[in-house]
């Protein structure tokens, strides 16, 4: 398979500008980036869910157009996605029989069917039986399953997304196996993943993607992690505009320690994470996501229940799993989801204003709200934080993305509180809008507030924090002082690098 | 053609399109009865006359329209908070039942201490009944519309089974008629509840005056107080309403209970004011409850708009009665009603999503 020049734009962004590569059969192609390089769009262009805006792909040497996933089949070109396509009361053969064009029978024969899968399980070392059915089977069992559709359909290209986020690391020993025996066969395996040291395992070639171009692409054999991670990160990052530290820092106002907590897919998402964030500083959370950022903001702002480990505010424990405690004690939280989780989005920026403070006696007078009130302290925050709406009226859904982060940062200052955790807050934002909300949170922490900040994106943290830690897999794997880290050190760390 | 969201609702489309949507339904209700060969311009006059403008007419439309106002009311409260309460409907039953009951417990009392006691044992039972619903989805995470909607089904045959199933204390077993067929006991004459003339012909009950009160009690009860904040939140995002440390459970449990309340005082009110005494056939085959659904629908949850809409619906129904007859089926009424809430609802699809002709932009980037 041949991408010449695919370019690929979405409103306000492009996903893939110019993309060039070759994928050979018989070779394992691994596809390595950060969130947001472009790697979920360009398997989407391959498998025929999208269409390039620009530039062509060519299959077998000649070109082609695939204008849907049923094209992209039908020329053999199969996707495991990270979420499975399998119905669930099904049995195994079922499932892969499940769509195949070319057997028209009316009543299938199960037996052969049932003996074709086993024959193609044996060949490539896909354990799974058959006849049971995918809500029987684990996880690393239903994902065999999907290759085992590949299979039966004869692809000869094979992409896998992130195909060893669900695996413990011996299922993922043995998906490499299963990866190398059908490229021997003759088949083109595409690998996508942002871990480096899977990459190098499995891989023959890897192509480094970053903000939507391919940066390089390298035989495995002789590249270092160092140097991948140089690659996926680049380095760009403007050393002029850190913040001076605060001369002096205050006590330790955020703490948490050994927090274990589950994920939303009840998998373990923190495994023992520590840490101290002090008065007047500014603690970046670096890693890719995924990685347990996301349940590390919600345990420490109570969202997300713990399993063991507690949070402390300036020495008094948390209540784990109440936020409402949490917002008693100062830990303001900017989340992640600005228009799901920060702001009702039907409701107006004056609702918004009061989201956490209309239990306040300034805003509520027994039972009763002040409408007067409420909207005053609205009126007060868009003057102030110069946000740009008609009014204090106007639905939050309304508001740009900026426009918005500013009304949810506004609101969480105005409680004035101890600890801030803010959690990618200049995703999706313009350049002047970042700015923005970089002073703000500069402005913050020299106000004497312990900012705890996630981010996915290492110029950012760079440019604001004083320590960086770095998490991967659910625990903190290593601890820099913001001034003058290393990129690539960084890089490799959130890679999994440095946990080998 | 293809049908895409509008982000905004122009202001003239909030009168143009029920008017416009009433037309179409006249329209097509006229062909109806051409084809059935009566003339559409005189089945209208006698729908408007039969709804409003008869002597006594008026009055039945008020009748007709006060259980809807109940049941409409108590869907509406339930969707602020993103909920949908199927179960007015058996609410409304429970209501009646226990209304009923202290209605003959304290047969021999004042007219005041009976109204007030079947007003609260009406509101109480309803709100128990839908406070069944409100847990199982408060910490099971049931669908609170299926759970709602099986509920009326139980209540339904609750309330048949007292009076055609057992000697239960709301059967009458004395009276001659009782022997012929079952029915519930007459209810003290201090259990009916007052009504109001205006002039000689109408007659408003004091069910209608009640729900106009709880109508504004549950507006300022959504638009001033922090309980109405804390269920417009969640029924907005749930997510941000545990962001923003709100008790949502409990918000659920007191919204369901205030349905319920709302349809249980219905369920008394069909008692005091209409029936005066429990009745099984009476209360299940209009389908209050259910029509309440498409009340609070119509009238966008809006508790004030839930009253207009009732009247609305209960002149529709009640000119359905007047109408039928030898010459004018009662099927054909069925059909013209079902018309004019079709063309309601449709065009209420018209004002949050706009159509387009022409083939969608995914189909022209294939051609392309």
């Amino acid at each position: 398979m041949t991408l010449r020049g695919v370019t690929k734009r979405f409103p306000g962004v492009v996903a893939n500008a110019g993309v060039d590569l070759v994928i050979q059969a018989g070779e394992v192609h691994a596809l390595l980036g950060e969130n947001g390089a472009g790697k979920s769009t360009l398997s989407n262009i391959v498998t025929g869910l999208y269409r390039p805006d620009e530039g062509s792909l060519e299959l077998h040497g000649e070109p082609v157009e695939l204008r849907s996933p049923r094209d992209a089949l039908a020329r053999g070109v199969c996707m495991v996605h990270q979420h499975f396509r399998l119905v669930e009361p099904f049995t195994v053969a079922e499932n892969v029989a499940l769509g195949d064009q070319r057997d028209r029978t009316l009543v299938p024969d199960r037996r052969a069917l049932e003996r074709r899968v086993a024959a193609l399980a044996e060949q490539f070392g896909l354990a799974v039986d058959p006849r049971a059915r995918i809500w029987q089977l684990s996880v690393g069992e239903q994902q065999r399953v999907e290759i085992l559709k590949a299979l039966h359909r004869d692809a000869r290209v094979l992409i896998l997304d992130e195909p060893t986020a669900v695996l413990t690391p011996q299922e993922a020993h043995a998906l490499f196996a299963t990866l190398r025996a059908m490229a021997a066969d003759g088949r083109a395996i595409v690998f996508i993943s942002h871990k480096l040291h899977e990459v190098l395992e499995v891989s023959d070639r890897i192509t480094v993607l970053r903000g939507g171009r391919v940066v390089a692409t390298v035989p495995a054999a002789g590249a270092t992690p160092e140097a991948l991670a140089a690659l996926m990160v680049g380095r760009e990052v403007e050393t002029n505009r850190r913040r001076p530290s605060a001369a002096t820092l205050g006590d330790v106002v955020l703490e948490a320690s050994d927090l274990h907590a589950e994920g939303d897919r009840g998998l373990p998402a923190l495994r023992g994470v520590s840490l101290a964030v002090r008065g007047g500083e500014i603690v970046g959370i670096a890693g890719v996501a995924g990685n347990g950022q996301r349940e590390l903001a919600e345990a420490l702002t109570g969202l997300r229940p713990l399993v063991s480990g507690h949070v402390t505010v300036a020495g008094t424990p948390l209540r784990p799993g109440d936020p409402r405690d949490a917002i008693a004690k100062g830990v303001a939280h900017v989340p992640e989801d600005r228009l799901g989780t920060g702001v009702a989005p039907s409701l107006s920026i004056a609702s918004n204003t009061v989201l956490k403070a209309y239990r306040d006696p300034d805003v509520s007078a027994g039972p009763f709200l002040r409408r007067a009130r409420i909207v005053q302290r609205a009126t007060a925050l868009i003057a102030r934080y110069a946000v740009q709406a008609p009014g204090p009226e106007t639905r939050a859904r309304d508001l740009s993305g900026g426009n918005l982060q500013k009304v949810v940062i506004g609101r969480e200052f105005a409680g004035e509180p101890r600890a801030l955790v803010v959690a990618a807050p200049t995703r999706g934002l313009d350049v002047g809008a970042i700015e923005n909300v970089h002073e703000l949170l500069r402005s913050s922490a020299a106000a004497g507030i312990a900012v705890l900040m996630i981010s996915e994106d290492l110029d950012e943290i760079l440019a604001l924090a004083d320590r960086v830690l770095v998490m991967y897999e659910g625990r903190i794997v290593g601890e820099r002082a913001g001034e003058g880290a290393d990129v690539d050190e960084l890089g490799m760390l959130m890679a999994g690098g440095g946990a080998r | 053609m293809r049908i895409e969201r509008r982000s905004e609702t122009p202001r003239w489309m909030q009168a143009a399109v029920p008017l416009g949507s009433l037309a179409v339904a006249l329209v097509i209700s006229a062909i109806v009865l051409l084809v059935t060969g009566h003339n559409p311009l005189h089945a209208y006059r006698r729908l408007f006359e039969a709804a409003f403008t008869d002597p006594g007419a008026l009055s039945s439309t008020l009748t007709a329209a006060t259980p809807l106002c109940f049941t409409g009311l108590a869907a509406a409260v339930a969707f602020r908070v993103g909920l949908f309460n199927i179960g007015a409907e058996g609410q409304l039953y429970m209501g009646s039942i226990a209304a009923a009951g202290a209605a003959l417990a304290l047969a021999g009392q004042g007219v005041v201490i009976q109204i007030v006691a079947m007003a609260v044992a009406g509101g109480l039972a309803g709100a128990a009944w839908a406070l069944i619903p409100g847990f199982l989805r408060a910490f099971a995470n049931t669908n609170e519309i299926i759970t709602s909607l099986m509920l009326n089904y139980v209540a339904a045959l609750f309330l048949n089974y007292l009076i055609f199933d057992t000697l239960s204390y709301w059967r009458d077993t004395s009276s001659p008629g009782a022997a012929q067929f079952p029915q519930g006991k007459a209810l003290p004459d201090a259990a009916s509840w007052p009504t109001f003339g205006l002039g000689t012909s109408l007659v408003i009950p004091f069910g209608l005056l009640v729900v106009v009160v709880l109508a504004g009690i549950v507006t300022v009860l959504y638009s001033r107080t922090r309980f109405g904040f804390e269920a417009a939140v969640i029924g907005d995002s749930p997510r941000a309403a545990r962001y923003a440390g709100m008790r949502t459970r409990r918000s659920i449990l007191l919204v369901m209970g205030l349905a319920g309340l709302l349809a249980g005082v219905g369920g008394a009110s069909q008692d005091g004011d209409f029936r005066h005494l429990l009745d099984p056939r009476g209360l299940q085959q209009p389908g209050y409850g259910y029509t309440g659904i498409v009340v609070a629908a119509l009238a966008r949850y809006n508790p004030f708009a839930v009253v207009l809409v009732a009247f609305l619906i209960g002149g529709l129904s009640n000119a359905g009665y007047a109408l039928q007859g030898a010459d004018f089926p009662a099927g054909l009424v069925g059909v013209m009603q079902g018309i004019v809430l079709f063309c309601a609802l449709g065009g209420e699809l018209l004002t949050r999503y706009r159509i387009r002709l022409g083939r969608s932009p995914a189909a022209e980037a294939v051609a392309a």
